[in-house]
């Protein structure tokens, strides 16, 4: 068989999958792309702030050594960091690819690309188009894609979502099942591997800032089929979303990054208008603590000073929220420059950020921890890579603000070649007998119609609302080991009354209740990982904060988590973190970087 | 709009109703009858229509206390981003993530908001439509840029800032298909519509897209191209993105005409 009849499956098309498929089909090689939404409406599109790279053009004498030193010591030293050093250096190279394609960054007055300043750094490394710089560039490789779909290269299968692995007998991954979302057909993709590119798993805290699309499903299915997944409480609360009923809305770092100060009133339950207190009686209490960073402290940070300040009672109104002021700034540079996410707060708040102070609170944002990876992109699984957000490589205990943009090309970028060479080199048995496939289809759609026949009383909907609360409350900035553990057991009773749900919807065609059943199952299993992870972790580090170990304690905990499912329980092991090129050193900044 | 204490705020629903009755256009699948189902809420501040659907679906009852199946509609950034939950509300075409309920309510003085699918693109179920056509679109005018290949080759051409903002303005499309469905000439395949010529124009507007103006042009030269536009301009009226899309066009138009009239002229 000539190898250029190899086929690669990727499932997910944001910016790591087309990034992916991208690599591969400009290699002459077939892709097969599954997505759940048309690749366009990928979460990536979401993405506002910006993309990092030390391109160097604002004379400050940034470089990729300390794009990787911003991006370890803001990991909190958690992140393997030979991986990160290749992307920091990556990075110039990806921006000025973008460049070429076609996104329209915004431009200095030279007409060169313009960088901002961004979350834990002092230099201005940001390439940003506007304030919705994900949906530029996610267009950029959906339009690269396209073309080479034109071509013949890459076969698009939209509305499709992936329910399992297909495996041989020798666990090597040669494929997998898909389900069309219309039909509920299930479909055997056969492949000579396969790049998962999910993106995060938001949704198993019911409100974040993810789209409707990141449940962690797919990656959840791969790891009860055996795939480590690493780093699963290490969970990203953004500091400023807009608090709603149905979604946190982001609002970007990059309103901080042009200058936006976080305060409330320093007379608790103030009740006048913000405009109304002068700057005397306000507290900017980011500012005050952290001098050097000030509003750009790296967001488990602000996170955690937002939080406590609400707590403490000092919240605006006496609520849970506190201002994000860019009213100090010019409305025509505001508009210039932030224009996209200043439409969505004024849209779904009702002000106008130009001339009201926003009311944010934080909210679940970004998964650190996913899939186990090695360093090109393989999981433990021969033939199944990952990358992207659904990845736990390079952020560590913490992701820096416009590192995942990056990171999730440099991932797609790295698991192309990987996947290839192994696609080509690997000597494979003969699961061409088609047993194999037509066995996993059997088996999963024995899921579904037990799904489908189904007759308890319990609502799917009703149990997802009670996960995300569980999981909202007592998995997220703060944690207690005894609200831990009672949250597992919590778990257990949603899976059990899981059980017992019956889908209301009779009408099979295009329904949402099955493919949701399918998630929330998913999502229960991934929750365990998450909640059991950040239970065995004894320490504090990055965005794992737990009171009843403040510290960071390297002696015990310098290791990357490792989840294995078992049908009783996640089986957690550790292993260390190569931290070859930076010495861990503490982190503070309080007073601008430590000195190495 | 700037209130009297110098305040910029919206107009807020004063006296909002205790429920919020919502009327669906429904059907099975593609090929069955259309048929109307009426499901009623408790009101909430902030409620949006996606919220509101989310609530039905938890338990589809209708007003008359008839158990239904759960209307089915799009879903995905919540946020005005992604174009995914097009829908005509009260008769309107836009994002059903935005379409706040005060907001309804207040324009239309009624306790009862329409949701309808697009006309304009085969009806899968209920709310749902197949869109695909939009991307097939994107095809036909090249959408993209040719590069010579992804490694490193270092930056694009200097662009000045002015352009980069124009180009951003049309990069913003998000395939939502509210342009097409207000556009009298769109349907039945009769004309390629506003958002293809505006990603054209996209292209065309950059250095290195320009070069290969002449096959992105010759995808709006059919008979169902841009001399379709009958410039009723309701498209740039419903465009979420506010994306300019009536300059696109004529500027299309002039850069055919240029085309034709020079081309032959190129070294």
């Amino acid at each position: 068989m000539s190898s250029n009849q190899l086929k690669i499956a990727i499932v997910g098309g944001g910016l790591a999958g087309l990034a992916a498929a991208m690599k591969i089909a400009e290699a002459g090689y077939d892709v097969d792309l599954i997505s759940v939404v048309p690749v366009k409406r990928s979460h990536s599109v979401c993405a506002q702030g910006g993309i990092n790279g030390a391109v160097n053009t604002k004379g400050e004498g940034d470089s990729p050594a300390k794009h990787l030193d911003d991006t370890v010591y803001g990991g909190d030293f958690l992140a393997n960091q030979p991986p990160v050093k290749r992307m920091c250096d990556m990075a110039p190279e990806i921006i000025y690819l973008f460049d070429r394609m076609g996104v329209p960054f915004s431009r200095t007055n030279e007409g060169l690309l313009d960088f901002r300043r961004f979350g834990g750094t002092l230099h201005h490394r940001t390439a940003f188009a506007g304030a919705s710089t994900g949906q530029q560039l996610l267009y950029a490789l959906d339009e690269q894609v396209r073309k080479w779909e034109s071509a013949g290269k890459v076969t698009k299968y939209e509305g499709w979502e992936m329910l399992s692995l297909i495996l041989d007998g020798n666990r090597v991954c040669r494929g997998l099942v898909a389900m069309n979302l219309q039909s509920l057909e299930l479909k055997a993709f056969k492949a000579d591997a396969v790049i998962m590119a999910t993106g995060g798993p938001g949704l198993i805290f019911g409100k974040s800032t993810n789209s409707q699309t990141c449940t962690g499903s797919a990656v959840s299915a791969c790891y009860q089929q055996g795939a480590k997944y690493a780093n699963g409480e290490f969970i990203q609360v953004h500091p400023t979303s807009i608090p709603g009923e149905d979604k946190l809305r982001l609002m970007s770092e990059s309103a901080r990054g042009e200058g936006g100060r976080v305060w409330v009133p320093k007379k608790p339950g103030d009740t006048r208008n913000p405009s109304d207190i002068p700057e005397s009686e306000r507290w900017y209490f980011l500012e005050e603590k952290y001098p050097a960073y000030g509003n750009l402290v790296p967001r488990d940070i602000a996170t955690r000073e937002i939080f406590q300040v609400c707590l403490d009672g000092y919240g605006v109104g006496g609520q849970n929220q506190v201002y994000l002021d860019l009213t100090h700034i010019p409305a025509e540079t505001l508009t210039r420059k932030l224009g996209a996410i200043l439409e969505i707060y004024e849209m779904f708040v009702g002000d106008d950020p130009r001339y009201v102070p926003m009311r944010i609170f934080p909210g679940v944002h970004y998964s650190m921890g996913g899939l186990w990876v090695d360093y090109e992109q393989r999981t433990n699984i021969p033939g199944l890579f990952a990358a992207g957000e659904c990845d736990y490589s390079i952020h560590g205990a913490n992701r820096l603000g416009a590192n995942s943009l990056v990171s999730c090309v440099y991932g797609g970028f790295t698991a192309a070649p990987a996947a290839i060479d192994y696609a080509k080199n690997v000597v494979r048995g003969d699961a061409d007998s088609g047993a194999i496939y037509e066995d996993e289809v059997r088996k999963q759609q024995e899921i579904n119609d037990s799904i489908i026949k189904s007759s308890g009383t319990e609502n799917q909907y009703k149990i997802h609302e009670e996960l995300g609360k569980v999981m909202t409350d007592n998995v997220t900035v703060v944690r207690y080991n005894d609200r831990l553990k009672a949250t597992d057991d919590k778990l257990l009773e949603l899976m059990d009354r899981f059980k017992h749900i019956s889908i209301n919807d009779s009408n099979l065609w295009a329904t949402q209740a099955v493919p949701h059943a399918r998630q929330l199952w998913n999502m229960l299993q991934l929750a365990r990982v998450i909640t059991l992870g950040a239970l065995n972790r004894n320490e504090s580090r990055g965005a794992h904060y737990k009171p009843e170990f403040p510290e960071r304690n390297d002696e015990e905990w310098l290791k990357t988590t490792i989840a294995e499912f078992s049908d009783e329980a996640p089986v957690f092991s550790y292993e260390p973190v190569d931290v070859s090129l930076i010495t861990p050193r503490k982190r503070d900044y309080s007073k601008g970087k430590a000195a190495k | 709009m700037t209130a009297a204490n110098g305040y910029h705020t919206k107009k807020r629903l004063e006296n909002p109703p205790s429920t919020v009755k919502f009327k669906i256009q429904r059907r099975e699948r593609d090929g069955a009858p259309i048929y109307w189902e009426t499901f009623e809420l408790q009101y909430r501040r902030n409620l949006n229509v996606i919220s509101a659907l989310m609530e039905i679906r938890k338990n589809p009852v209708t007003v008359e206390g008839k158990k239904t199946t759960p209307p089915v509609w799009d879903m995905s950034c919540l946020e005005q981003v992604c174009g995914i939950c097009t829908m005509v509300i009260d008769g309107r075409v836009r994002q059903s993530c935005s379409a706040l309920v005060d907001d309804l309510l207040l324009a239309s003085g009624s306790d009862t908001i329409t949701l309808q699918p697009m006309s304009k693109f085969p009806n899968i179920r209920d709310l749902k439509v197949d869109r695909s056509e939009m991307f097939e679109h994107l095809k036909r005018v090249h959408a993209w840029i040719e590069l010579d290949g992804t490694y490193p080759l270092g930056p694009g051409p200097h662009i000045p800032n002015e352009l980069a903002q124009q180009r951003y303005a049309l990069s913003r499309c998000m395939t939502c298909g509210c342009c097409l469905e207000a556009c009298p000439q769109y349907g039945d395949g009769n004309y390629i519509g506003p958002q293809a010529i505006a990603q054209a124009r996209l292209f065309n507007m950059h250095p290195v897209g320009k070069t290969t103006i002449e096959e992105r042009l010759n995808g709006l030269m059919d008979d169902d191209g841009i001399t379709s536009c009958g410039n009723a301009q309701n498209c740039v009226k419903v465009c979420p993105m506010n994306l300019p899309l009536t300059k696109a066009i004529y500027e299309t138009n002039r850069d055919i005409t240029l085309n034709a009239l020079f081309g032959w002229l190129d070294e």
